[in-house]
């Protein structure tokens, strides 16, 4: 632990700190742009000089000098003052005095350091070097011009995503960064290099021109895009929901945010249910509140047990317990979360959470996925699952192949296999300090999960502060909906099994609404897609930003997210709309007002109150008895830019999903 | 500064270049050179493997050889890097030609000590041959380039033509060089200077004069 003097005063700083660091840690800022705490360590933009001793007398880049024992660095002595404005004067050499028309502006490194260190002027009479703007794909717009060379978005692409094709050509003052060829930027995280950019030179296709970051309103939510609960900022402007961007959480996004994510809002104001519609002559047709909940009630007149509930992928705890409630009021116990039909035991929840943590999975040293495409299921994961293996980690995966961006042994698509471990997995896991097994979506879809559990043993995932058994949901409402109970030990199958009268679908848009053609189908929802275009009465509802809403991600870990902006025209909070219908049926569900709702959810279920990781208790004992079987032919996300109705409905996804993953010709605008 | 673009991609490039592959001479090269590094650093051979496969163009086209796009991929493959990898390294360095050259590279030198010592001069001579900055001539012997300074300043001024230099130059030197190479000679390399071996000064040397002929302690006279 080296002691360093900052400015006079003495620390102590963490060995293998820098001196960058080591100035933080004392409190004083650094102004730097090549730098980043999550990527390596590059040293080129030289904006973090700063004086040591001992060392030559001149000033050092603060970013790429260790931190070693008593040192004196100054950070506010007239060389250093000057040095960063020399340093600033360069950078703004070639860069272009455009901040009325840049997208940046207002939320630009280069802007508020030129305040904050610049000269105040420039003496560059010369012409400025320009550059051809590059095409990166329908996400990523660039203009690069702008660039300052800062190479933060060739180390991301390189280091997080293991997806190398963004790279600096050229040199000099003619470097210019690009893709190859100009090339789309395809994979799921390319757009995290829009926050990286500390310039305007990376800014966001969809959302160009269209706000400025301090007309904005800043709301805190949570992804509803996959299981991961990525933590995000949603930016909005009026009713409108402008961007995300993510939030910093260590535990569970660090700062990234996949593609998808962070680009179908603009999804949130298309194909809207925003007026309620009822099915006359077989056609969808506007109509009243009043008409519809008459219609409801008509058909429960006699039978109000014969009441089901699907919950869709996207719902918060709150919307899914006031179903439940609901439903249990009219005498059913007729709910299901598990739309597209799996069976697996919800007995114990341990067993169906991810258990070692998102943080914790990074340290793993011997990695088992099963039936899982991780890059697509949950892109932020996988970026976890890299940093496992440039640690030293091994990974092998069963199921048919997608690129993982890292080194890992491909087992076959067969789970029969896992009967009599082969023994290049068996040596790894058993000899491994931390084992992890990873059991996807389509694993579980196999009934896999029973002889998973034996792996636990056989593999010794649970050690002292390790479990290593995690189960990969891809639906944001998965673990909230086992944790309230939202399950039938036949899944969807008990439901079609009892034929409801009313089947309310809460959005559910994955499942089959075949075996419920006698069923009068209410859809509360708020877009438009399948489970619309099945329903015979459709009552608007509210998407993840435009409800207050409880979220547990995969790894049990309980999150809120607020609403950002109102939902349009007539539709309404979720939790409204059955609390109405709970009147019109005569019953009582215990609650008049949100915070009524959420109170008793959490004298239901006491951990849904608390934000962080619930405690699921230990892993059940696995069944002796349970064998693998099948072999999995294909994973349940197809389209990984389509996987939701708001992203289905976002034309941003819809491009990406032609351009990226359809090689569609290029659509460009003309301009 | 010269164009640094690759060549564009057409499908007329993909198909001329799209069956690259070392010939068996080079493939020995190339994997003499890729084992030179420890085992999963090949990626460290990148530099003499793009030189070789500019070499092996070289030989198949008669010129001094170029990287195609398609070629520049192959290497990526052989040395399994991403492309854009290798391209950042080809587009860095001028050694490598990234679009198609003539029979003879002329690269003069016009940065300071030989503009002074007459380059201007140089290019006079070379474009009246026909070359043109960054071209190739009609008859396909000639590309020319302005390159910054090679290290001669000594003797200057100079051109590198492919591999070799050819030092303190006049116009009508630069000339018969220039009509050698065109006949298919090779001209003497280095100085042209008559009675000059490499870059010692000229008229015999004015420092260190007592070292001529043999070693000479000069520490006790400082």
């Amino acid at each position: 632990m080296p002691k360093v003097t900052v400015d006079g005063v003495e620390i102590e700083v963490p060995a293998g700190a820098t001196v960058l660091q080591a100035c933080e840690l004392a409190g004083k800022e650094i102004p730097r742009f090549c730098y980043h705490e999550r990527l390596s360590i590059a040293g080129n933009c030289r904006m973090c000089l700063v004086e040591v001793k001992p060392g030559p007398p001149k000033p050092q880049a603060s970013c790429a000098l260790p931190a070693t024992e008593g040192q004196e660095i100054r950070t506010d002595s007239p060389m250093v003052k000057k040095a960063r404005e020399g340093v600033m004067e360069f950078l703004l050499i070639n860069h272009p005095l455009d901040c009325p028309i840049c997208d940046q502006g207002g939320e630009c490194d280069l802007q508020d350091q030129a305040v904050a260190y610049g000269r105040g002027g420039s003496r560059f009479h010369e012409n400025k070097r320009a550059v051809t703007e590059k095409y990166m794909g329908p996400l990523i717009k660039t203009i690069m011009t702008r660039c300052i060379h800062c190479t933060r978005c060739v180390r991301f692409s390189e280091e997080i995503a293991g997806v190398d094709e963004i790279g600096a050509l050229y040199r000099g003052e003619d470097m210019q960064i690009t893709t190859y060829l100009e090339r789309a930027a395809a994979h799921e995280l390319s757009a995290n290099v829009i926050d990286l950019c500390p310039v305007g030179a990376l800014t966001s296709r969809p959302y160009a021109f269209e706000a400025r970051p301090w007309e904005l309103k800043k709301t805190l939510s949570i992804d509803v895009s996959d299981a991961v609960g990525a933590n995000i900022t949603l930016h909005s402007k009026g009713r409108e929901v402008m961007r995300a961007l993510p939030r910093v959480n260590d535990d569970v996004n660090e700062e990234w945010l996949s593609d998808k994510g962070r680009f179908q809002v603009d999804g949130l104001t298309k194909r809207r249910l925003d007026r309620v519609w009822l099915r006359r002559e077989g056609k969808l047709q506007p109509a009243e509140w009043n008409e519809a909940f008459a219609k409801i009630a008509a058909a429960l007149e006699g039978d109000k047990a014969s009441i089901a509930a699907v919950a869709g992928d996207l719902l918060d705890a709150e919307t899914m317990f006031a179903a439940k409630a609901l439903v249990n009021a009219c005498g059913s116990n007729l709910t299901e979360a598990r739309q597209t039909g799996m069976t697996y035991d919800v007995s114990n929840l341990a067993a169906v959470n991810f258990n070692s943590t998102f943080a914790g999975i990074e340290t793993a040293d011997a990695i088992l996925i099963i039936g899982s495409n991780v890059r697509w299921e949950a892109a932020l994961l996988n970026v976890r699952l890299r940093k496992a293996v440039k640690a030293g980690a091994k990974v092998f995966i069963i199921g048919p192949e997608w690129d993982p961006t890292y080194p890992a042994t491909f087992l076959g698509s067969d789970l029969k296999i896992l009967n009599r471990v082969p023994k290049q997995l068996g040596d790894v896991m058993k000899s491994a300090q931390r084992p992890a097994v990873i059991l996807g979506a389509a694993a579980l879809a196999k009934g896999a999960l029973p002889a998973a559990l034996k792996l636990v043993d056989k593999f010794g995932l649970v050690k002292d502060g390790w479990n290593g058994f995690n189960v990969l949901h891809i639906s944001a409402a998965r673990m909230a909906s086992l944790m309230l109970g939202f399950t039938l030990p036949g899944g969807m199958g008990d439901i079609a099994a009892a034929s409801p009268k009313v089947l309310l679908s809460l959005g559910a848009d994955e499942m089959d609404y075949a075996p419920f053609a006698k069923s009068l189908k209410v859809y509360i929802g708020h877009h438009g897609d399948r489970g619309a275009h099945n329903a015979d009465i459709i009552l608007p509802g509210a998407s993840y930003a435009e409800k207050d809403g409880t979220y547990v991600n995969t790894e049990g870990r309980v999150q809120f997210a607020e609403k950002a902006v109102f939902a349009p025209g007539d539709a309404r909070e979720d939790w409204t709309i059955l609390r109405a219908l709970a009147d019109v049926l005569g019953v009582t569900v215990g609650f008049d007002s949100f915070e009524e709702l959420q109170a008793k959810m959490i004298a239901a279920v006491p951990a849904l109150g608390e934000e962080g990781l619930a405690d699921y208790g230990p892993l059940p004992k696995g069944d002796s008895s349970a064998r693998f079987d099948g072999a999995i032919a294909g994973y349940p996300i197809k389209d990984f830019y389509l996987t939701n109705p708001i992203a289905r409905a976002s034309a941003v996804m819809q491009q990406c999903s032609d351009e990226l993953l359809h090689g569609a010709d290029v659509k460009e605008a003309a301009e | 500064m010269a164009d640094r673009t690759p060549a564009p991609d057409t499908p007329e490039l993909r198909a001329r270049w799209g069956g690259f592959a070392w010939t068996p001479e080079n493939k020995k090269i190339a994997d003499w050179h890729i084992a030179k590094y420890p085992e999963g650093r090949q990626r460290s051979a990148v530099m003499p493997l793009l030189d070789l496969a500019q070499r092996q163009v070289g030989a198949e086209t008669g010129t001094q050889g170029w990287l195609p796009l398609p070629v520049i991929e192959y290497v990526a493959k052989y040395l399994d890097m991403p492309v854009i990898r290798v391209l950042e390294v080809a587009s860095f360095y001028f050694m490598y030609n990234l679009k198609p050259v003539g029979k003879f590279h002329v690269q003069v030198c016009g940065t300071t000590p030989c503009m002074l010592r007459g380059s201007d001069a140089l290019f006079e001579t070379c474009k009246k041959r026909g070359m043109v900055k960054g071209g190739i001539s009609p008859d396909g012997l000639w590309t020319l380039t302005e390159v910054e300074c090679m290290g001669n300043c000594a003797t200057a001024p100079m051109v590198q033509i492919n591999d070799d230099n050819y030092e303190d130059l006049t116009p009508e030197r630069l000339d018969a060089v220039l009509d050698a190479l065109a006949a298919g000679q090779q001209p003497k390399t280095g100085t042209q200077e008559p009675g000059r071996h490499t870059c010692e000064p000229l008229g015999g040397p004015t420092t260190l004069t007592a070292m001529v002929d043999a070693n000479h302690d000069y520490r006790g006279e400082w």
